[in-house]
């Protein structure tokens, strides 16, 4: 493929970034190549840091502040974008090169109407007038499938949903004929049920225009539904590329082999408990509210020992708010949570130290749950001395144990502040944190869904263990039903504040299963390139508009 | 850990420098007053209004007191008192604050009307208005104008507190059973240190200013203590002489003023986190 060829359409020769880091500047891609044709899709896929967006944009002629295209060139329709005149690089982007970012939400200027800044680009451009650019706006609305086209732009970005948004972006990359789109992870913040929608649309579109699209993601399910062709990528260099197809059946490398894997882990031993046992938790009729709006209507469950229960459901359904009950932090306005029979107290302050002990808890954001200012040292040495009452060297002696356990080498990381630490470290901190204080039960609030997938393997493999060796329960609140065949034994789905079906995972898992529970089954990607297509032709097949079967 | 305060040090822009080397000199001569100065602070040593050079470097003021020394004796009074009432400002402010935003609901909310109602009235004419009800001496002084500026601090402490207390680090405290003060201690005042520090700096200016004039209208530290303030004001006329002995003091506030922000400023810069 020569630069001669009438169709390619974005060419990139050795590309070298640099990023800065204080007075130094250090390599952050190390000569990426990379083609694309008119109308092709490629995936870029990799870990974080793996240089994905930084190349996404660089594709722009565009680096963020900070970094610098070193060398190498990028051809866009034979024109050289490295160092061109940002005259002509602010021409060519909107019109010809569009972005879409991860999040909608935050890229959308709230203050305008959505339409507004739809054909804001156009009018820039001069391309249209403004009544065509709203009458194409409007068509662009339709074409994506956004309910009420004709009146859904007048709207302001927080008065329509997260998934619309995101579509609503997409139709905005559109309104020019872009000949290419980047996508930077445009679904990564999105609900399952809401994700599929926006695939839909996205490639319905890239379709029908015929656009060239860069796909950046970390989901491999997802890219392989959106993408022609698929380059895999690490620490800023690439590491394997073939078209879609051959790559899921056939990968050569082991990093993408170890990342194809990934979603074959398995829980080791498999709960077997008898149903008359006592309980570790229950939680027993439970409604709770946020001042007058009401969130949990009615939450029963029971968790055994060294059981694990997933519970599952959008964003909004009441997992994290069953979690805050069962601590104590929301007291409930109804019902009880019992430990190991026991009633506990409604509010935390109320309860005495060592029930506290037995119930910890893991977050979602290890960034945030670690306080910056702590050594490792501090932060999981404080519920030894507070619990367990150790001081000293006898302190010191666990800490180092517990490092161990999550497989940190204590030596090198017991001095260290969370900021030193990457995610999955930072994670595995805060499992020690709450093994530190000997708990019968944790309760871990979607923590794999902020890490690369990697990364969260390791995470599951290592609270898979702990279960093992310490005989722990485990409430874990997730949405990601990948996560749940791991390691669940049992499943109790949820959907606005209320149970909608409970039961062990192999039943949970075969049908016949509640609408809803099948709606979130059957919206999870599969590794499958005929998914997508198959999926929305059985919904059509079923009579479901594009809205319900999204779930809207 | 010494050698990471060297290499931050290195890296700070000159004027930074220029205002750490002057507070040092500052504090050097606080602390030596009583072996640098080569007359008493009370001693009329000579006649009124002496001029500069001869036995008296800086001449003598309207007693007969050497100028030189009172300058000295001033840095010693003067820095003392603006930092003990800074250090009270910030205590008072400091704690109001973190337990505003940690306990939030109606105690913050009784707590920031209070402090609404004292920042509504201009700080001098209520610091005046109140040092004519309880009497000038100066522990009055210093708790005056602590309760007042303690309200600035006040509100900083707070707003910063607030994006605190919603970690889910400060959760995790709480789920472990720890007492307020502890979660106050360990896991919020750490992480809210750096504007603080900040802030102090710039309050230590404003306090310093603010006891410069009260001493000035008389209402501050009281004769025959030598402090700056009130040494304007009491060799005030030498200037229609064209002396401008009355002014030393003046600079001297002026100088450390300027010094303290320059450091200030370099510090905002820092835990800003903001790059050049």
């Amino acid at each position: 493929m020569t630069t001669g060829n009438r169709d390619v359409l974005l060419e990139v020769k050795d590309l070298r970034i640099e990023g800065r880091s204080g007075e130094e500047w250090n390599e952050i891609v190390h000569g990426v190549d990379l083609t694309l044709h008119k109308g092709e899709v490629l995936g870029l896929i990799g870990e974080s840091g793996a240089g994905k967006s930084t190349i996404g944009l660089a594709a722009m002629g565009f680096t963020r502040d900070g970094c610098r295209i070193s060398d190498g060139s990028v051809s866009f329709e034979g024109e050289e974008l490295v160092d061109g005149p940002q005259e002509q690089l602010r021409q060519l982007r909107g019109s010809k090169i569009a972005y879409v970012a991860q999040s909608a939400a935050a890229s959308f200027n709230p203050a305008h109407k959505l339409i507004e800044q739809t054909i804001e680009v156009p009018l820039q451009h001069n391309t249209m007038s403004r009544e065509e650019a709203e009458r194409d706006a409007i068509a662009l609305y339709r074409r994506i499938q956004l309910p009420n086209p004709g009146e859904i732009g007048f709207r302001y970005p927080h008065q329509v949903s997260g998934g619309q948004l995101q579509r609503a972006m997409t139709a905005m990359a559109m309104t020019c004929r872009p000949k290419l789109i980047v996508f930077d992870e445009p679904t990564t913040a999105l609900d399952v049920t809401t994700q599929i929608e926006v695939l839909a649309a996205i490639r319905d579109a890239v379709e029908q225009f015929q656009t060239a699209a860069i796909y950046i993601t970390h989901d491999l399910a997802v890219v392989a539904q959106m993408a022609d062709r698929i380059m895999v990528l690490r620490y800023g260099n690439l590491v394997e590329e073939s078209d879609t197809r051959s790559m899921l059946s056939d990968p050569k490398k082991d990093y993408t082999k170890s990342l194809w894997a990934v979603r074959s882990f398995q829980k080791a031993e498999p709960f077997a408990g008898k149903p008359d046992m006592v309980p570790i938790m229950e939680v027993r009729n439970v409604s709770a509210a946020y001042g007058e709006v009401p969130v949990l209507d009615d939450v029963s469950f029971a968790i055994h020992e060294k059981q694990t229960v997933a519970v599952v459901g959008e964003s909004g359904s009441g997992k994290s708010t069953t979690a805050r009950c069962m601590t104590g932090l929301l007291p409930p306005k109804q019902g009880e949570v019992l430990y190991r029979g026991e009633p506990l107290m409604p509010a935390t302050k109320d309860r005495p130290r060592d029930q506290l002990r037995h119930i910890q808890m893991i977050y979602q954001m290890p960034d945030t749950a670690l306080n910056p200012k702590q050594r490792i040292r501090d932060v999981i040495g404080r519920p030894l001395s507070f619990y367990l009452g150790m001081r000293g060297r006898e302190k010191t002696e666990r800490v180092r144990e517990l490092l161990h356990e999550i497989e940190l080498e204590p030596d090198d990381f017991i001095d260290r502040l969370p900021g030193e630490l990457s995610g999955g470290q930072k994670q595995r901190v805060c499992i020690a944190r709450a093994m530190a204080a000997e708990p019968s039960m944790i309760i871990c609030d979607e923590v794999t869904s902020a890490l690369d997938q990697l990364v969260a393997e390791g995470i599951l493999r290592l609270l898979d263990r702990l279960q093992r060796e310490f005989g722990l329960a485990y409430m874990f609140i997730t949405h990601d039903l990948a996560t749940v065949r791991a390691i669940a034994d049992e499943v109790v789905v949820m959907k606005q504040g209320k149970v909608v079906e409970k039961g062990e995972k192999n039943d949970i898992f075969k049908p016949p299963h509640d609408p809803y529970t099948d709606l979130l089954l059957s919206s999870v990607p599969e590794m499958d390139p005929d998914w997508l297509t198959d999926l929305l032709d059985e919904r059509a097949a079923k009579g479901m508009t594009f809205e319900q079967s999204a779930g809207n | 850990m010494m050698q990471n305060i060297w290499k931050e040090l290195k890296k700070a822009p000159l004027t930074a420098w220029f205002g750490m080397v002057v507070i040092a000199i500052y504090i050097f001569v606080s602390i030596f007053a009583g072996v640098l100065a080569p007359y008493g602070e009370t001693d009329p040593v000579g006649f009124e209004y002496e001029p500069w050079g001869g036995d008296f470097l800086l001449g003598t003021d309207n007693l007969g007191r050497d100028m030189f020394s009172r300058l000295l004796y001033g840095a010693q009074n003067t820095v003392a008192i603006a930092i003990v009432t800074t250090l009270l400002a910030f205590f008072l402010g400091g704690v109001l604050g973190l337990l505003a935003a940690s306990l939030g609901g109606v105690l913050d909310q009784v707590f920031s009307r209070i402090m609404d109602v004292l920042m509504a009235i201009p700080q001098l004419i209520f610091a005046l208005l109140l040092l004519t009800i309880f009497g000038t001496s100066l522990i009055n002084m210093v708790l005056v104008i602590a309760v007042l500026d303690s309200t600035r601090v006040y509100r900083l402490a707070r707003a910063v507190a607030m994006n605190i207390v919603v970690m889910d680090y400060v959760e995790v405290a709480k789920l472990r059973g720890e007492g307020l003060w502890w979660q106050i201690r360990h896991e919020v005042l750490p992480n809210a240190m750096a504007p603080l520090v900040a802030e102090f700096g710039l309050r230590f200016c404003f306090v310093f200013l603010f006891i410069a004039a009260l001493s000035f209208l008389g209402l501050g530290i009281q004769p025959p203590t030598a402090d700056w303030g009130s040494m304007v004001r009491d060799n005030a006329t030498l200037i229609t002489f064209g002396d401008i002995t009355p002014l030393l003091p003046a600079a001297a506030i002026a100088l450390l003023t300027v010094a303290v922000n320059f450091v200030v400023d370099w510090m905002l810069h820092r835990s800003s986190g903001l790059k050049d």
